[in-house]
């Protein structure tokens, strides 16, 4: 160090011939002892020939790009908390509750995006350069190392979370390095850290993602850095300008270049906060930043699952071997990223051929080019729905609709002319495919709806559980009601506000009532309307569509004389009292108007029983019709959900409704209680809400 | 303090002097001599001295290699009752005891399975709603009546066969599966290799 070449650089030590102040002088006994000067002055005092360039602000930018990295993941990692318990959970509390840790957060999030297309720039302009060939070939290498250190980073930073949309992904990425013959499922089972995913693959990712890789990395770009001032900047040809120094003109480019860099993400970062702001409204914190899911869930369909922008392309490059069976994924995952990995360790030598350099620099732009054209693609299959012309495909639909599908009848409705046919099965393929992209941007809105929900319970004054934050959503009525509702009663019911559109069609279409604001005054109004009780949102597709009860309302209650409409009025409120869901406005003096009408021997009560007292043997006598007792409340609907063959239900006449809380013979229940009384949470509207809401 | 003295005895010239170069050692001791011996034995103690943290550490990172997942059981997953002869797949949790490195759930949902009874068939279907590709979660299309990978795309009929062309290298995987005296459905829970045509059942 001692012999540097640069001794002739601008800056000398201290001037010769003055006395060292008391600074110089302490300066004068460190370099004495250290030699820091000389390593200084071989850091800043390099040649630039050619002069300072804007091209060769890259590799800096990169490498801040990695500062900023180590420094906010450090930050982040002392308040990370690595277990499937905890990482989702205390994530949240970055994100959600600490002081400056949307921000914090956010600038590791953007950055890490930033740094890809860092290193593509990078990688073009070493490419387009000539930079990777001799002497400069194992700087090129150990550049493409990096690359792939940085890529490792990205795709176990994506885990750590531990939310629907890191896990699902993670979940790809392991199964596919599983097909790497021989050692892949070795190599699968230890990353995931044993034979399913849990603690340890969290672990394992967080030890990947902030100590093994980093250093590595770190490691291979002291060498980088070392091996690229030995052989000095390759500077681009031909050089029009005298040379200068790396310090201060490049170093101001440089410097430049990352100011711009840092303002990009916070840019990216702050942006919806700004427009937030201007549009007068108040800005979420919390939400600005990084996006977090809802916690993982192993049990629960994900299908938003897509991996980060910049691994889209190989995500879509699976689907460009449909059909070829195992082999397309082992080439798509495996033998073609391999074999182009490859490619570009050789360029340095490929590159000693006079075509070599061409062809190795039409290979980079067509390798890039050909992942921002499967990006696209990717993006416009999931997106497409937003734009796409669907009215113009209507006659498709209809017609899939009505032959179900089945080739023969499409043909023969087509007059079984072949070129109708194929141009018809290209239009049918067009509206598959936004029906795709249809689902997945419903699943997206689920995704938000189902993260934000999680959030929202996370933040409760009780806090999270400390089996975490899953338990919260598992039993959150918001979140699993209308899961369980699709899944077991959508089948006969309908549950939609009979004001929204498409209503009637879907209200058609069920077999059963209406459950959409059960309970309410407005569902009790409607059942006592004589017109609607025997349609399709009450009793009109049921077994009771003839019943007594609609005979009743569309007799007795629709004459004036028999009923007054206060009196039915007084009945809806105190019904509602009953279910425990009537206005915080309804007169007391109306509901127990209301309740005495019900009572009424001769009205309400000659079928039903309200409030009845147990006999002497402790069991209450029903009468023909269901116990409105607490009708509608939680504990009636989780009875009646539960067996609604019990007496005090429909007893026989019970048409159709499966017990769902009753296994027969003793056998297992199709509900557990637990289930039954969230599906009658859910239905009552009765869940966590957050104060100010 | 050897070394500093010996910095201090040929003060500042010895930095910039080629002789820096040699350190003190070109001063004081004899000429580098090739000892072929020293050098092995350097090299073996220093390698021996570092051996037992990263044997250590390795050893304890494949720990995974021996763990297996819990043994394949019949899990009970459902009633009959909740699964009407008509041909359409209907999803039901699978929930088992599951431990997860040092803690241990009761009772967790742990996947899922799309059962199926063919129109008037007592016979059970049970497939694995996950998917052979790559792992995802298959999901089930009301409309078009079929079932549908969310990821690439794959398409599978409701009996789980596989709708050319697709990214897929098979059909979905069934799972054995037992209906008892009491109507009882038990599936038996099991994982599968993802993207190779064989249907290999994971340890
Ligand atoms: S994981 Fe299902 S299609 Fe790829």
């Amino acid at each position: 160090m001692s012999d540097s070449p640069r001794r002739d650089s601008p800056q000398q030590s201290r001037p010769a011939g003055k006395a060292p102040g008391l600074l110089g002088g302490l300066a004068d006994f460190l370099d004495d002892r250290t030699g820091y000067r000389a390593v200084v002055r071989a850091a800043l005092y390099e040649n630039v020939p050619g002069g300072a360039r804007w091209r060769y602000v890259w590799g800096s930018c990169l490498v801040f790009a990695f500062l900023t990295q180590a420094i906010t993941g450090l930050f982040l990692w002392a308040s990370y908390s690595a277990s499937s318990q905890t990482a989702w959970e205390s994530v949240y509390y970055i994100q959600h509750e600490m002081s400056g840790g949307w921000l914090l957060r956010g600038i590791h999030h953007v950055m890490a995006q930033a740094m890809v297309v860092l290193l593509a720039l990078h990688l073009m302009q070493v490419v387009i350069d000539g930079a990777y060939k001799a002497p400069r070939e194992v700087n090129f290498w150990l550049g493409l190392v990096l690359m792939m250190l940085v890529l490792g980073m990205a795709l176990t930073g994506y885990l750590l979370p531990w939310d629907q949309k890191g896990y699902w992904a993670t979940r790809v990425a392991t199964n596919l390095a599983g097909l790497v013959p021989l050692v892949g499922p070795a190599i699968q089972q230890l990353v995931v850290g044993g034979p399913d995913y849990g603690h340890h693959t969290l672990t394992r990712f967080f030890a990947l993602h902030a100590g093994f890789l980093p250093a590595t990395l770190v490691a291979m770009l002291v060498v980088h850095l070392a091996l690229f001032r030995k052989h000095g900047l390759h500077a681009k040809q031909p050089i029009t300008r005298p040379d200068a120094m790396f310090w201060p003109d490049q170093v101001l480019k440089d410097a430049v270049a990352m100011l711009a860099v840092m303002a990009v993400v916070l840019g990216v970062i702050l942006l919806p906060a700004v427009r937030t702001m201007l549009a007068g409204g108040q800005v979420d914190w919390g939400h600005v930043g990084a996006e977090l899911g809802a916690p993982a869930d192993p049990s629960q369909p994900y299908a938003a699952a897509r991996p980060e922008w910049y691994f889209l392309f190989l995500f879509q490059f699976l689907k460009v071997f449909e059909g070829w069976g195992a082999s397309g994924e082992f080439f798509g995952a495996i033998v073609v990223p391999g074999i182009v990995m490859g490619l570009m360790f050789l360029m340095p030598i490929v590159g000693r051929w006079k075509l070599g350099h061409r062809f190795n620099v039409c290979f980079t732009l067509a390798i890039l080019a050909g992942a921002g054209l499967l990006t696209a693609m990717a993006l416009n299959e999931d997106y497409c729905g937003l734009w796409a012309d669907k009215a113009a495909l209507a006659d498709v639909r209809k017609l899939l609709d009505e032959t179900e599908g089945d080739p023969g009848k499409i043909a023969a409705a087509l007059g079984n002319d072949a070129a109708t046919i194929a141009a018809f099965e290209k239009r049918a393929k067009k509206l598959e495919k936004i029906r795709h992209s249809e689902s997945f941007l419903a699943a997206a809105r689920q995704a938000e709806a189902d993260a934000e929900r999680a959030v929202e319970l996370a933040g409760r004054p009780g806090k999270i559980p400390p089996t975490g934050g899953l338990e919260l959503v598992r039993r959150d009525a918001k979140t699993v009601g209308p899961r369980l509702f699709e899944r077991h009663c959508a089948s006969c019911h309908a549950h939609v506000d009979p004001a929204a559109p498409g209503a009637a069609e879907i209200l058609a279409k069920s077999s059963a009532a209406n459950l959409h604001g059960f309970g309410t005054a407005r569902w009790l109004e409607g059942l006592f309307d004589p017109k609607q009780v025997a349609g399709p949102a009450y009793f009109g597709n049921t077994a009771h569509k003839e019943g007594e009860m609609v005979g009743y309302v569309t007799g007795e209650m629709a004459d004036a004389d028999e009923w007054k409409p206060e009196e039915i009025r007084a009945v809806v409120a105190a019904m509602a009292a009953e279910a425990g869901l009537a206005a915080a406005d309804t007169p007391a003096e109306l509901v127990s108007r209301g309740r005495g009408l019900i009572a009424d021997g001769e009205r309400c009560g000659s079928c039903h029983t309200f409030h009845e007292k147990a006999d002497d043997s402790g069991e209450v006598e029903y009468g023909s019709a269901p116990d409105i007792t607490r009708w509608g409340s939680k504990e009636w609907l989780v009875g009646i959900i539960a067996d609604p063959t019990h007496a005090r239900f429909y007893g026989e006449s019970n048409d159709r409704m499966p017990s769902f809380g009753k296994g027969k013979d003793g056998g297992a229940a199709i509900l557990t209680r637990e289930q039954i009384e969230l599906v009658a949470d859910w239905l009552r509207g009765d869940w966590y809400r957050p104060a100010g809401h | 303090m050897p070394h500093h003295d010996s910095r201090a005895t040929h003060g500042p010239a010895a930095n910039h002097g080629p002789a820096a170069n040699h350190g003190p050692a070109a001063n004081h001791g004899p000429a580098p001599r090739r000892n072929f011996l020293a050098e092995a034995l350097a090299i073996l103690c220093g390698g021996l001295a570092t051996l037992p943290p990263i044997a250590a550490g390795i050893w304890a990172f494949l720990d995974p290699l021996g763990r297996r997942g819990a043994a394949a059981k019949f899990l009970p997953v459902a009633d009959i009752a909740s699964v009407p002869d008509d041909g359409i797949p209907r999803q039901f949790a699978v929930v088992a005891d599951r431990v997860d490195a040092w803690t241990g759930f009761a009772a967790e949902p742990i996947g899922a399975v799309y059962l199926r009874r063919e129109k008037g068939a007592e016979k059970v279907e049970a497939i694995s709603a996950t998917c052979p590709h790559a792992g995802c979660f298959i999901e089930m299309d009301q409309v078009e009546k079929c079932f549908r990978c969310p990821c690439h795309n794959s398409r599978f009929t409701l009996s789980g066969g596989i709708v050319a062309p697709s990214p897929s290298p098979r059909a979905m995987d069934s799972l054995e599966c037992e209906v008892d005296g009491k109507g009882s459905i038990a599936v038996k829970w099991q994982n599968f290799y993802t993207g190779i045509a064989e249907k290999k059942v994971k340890p």
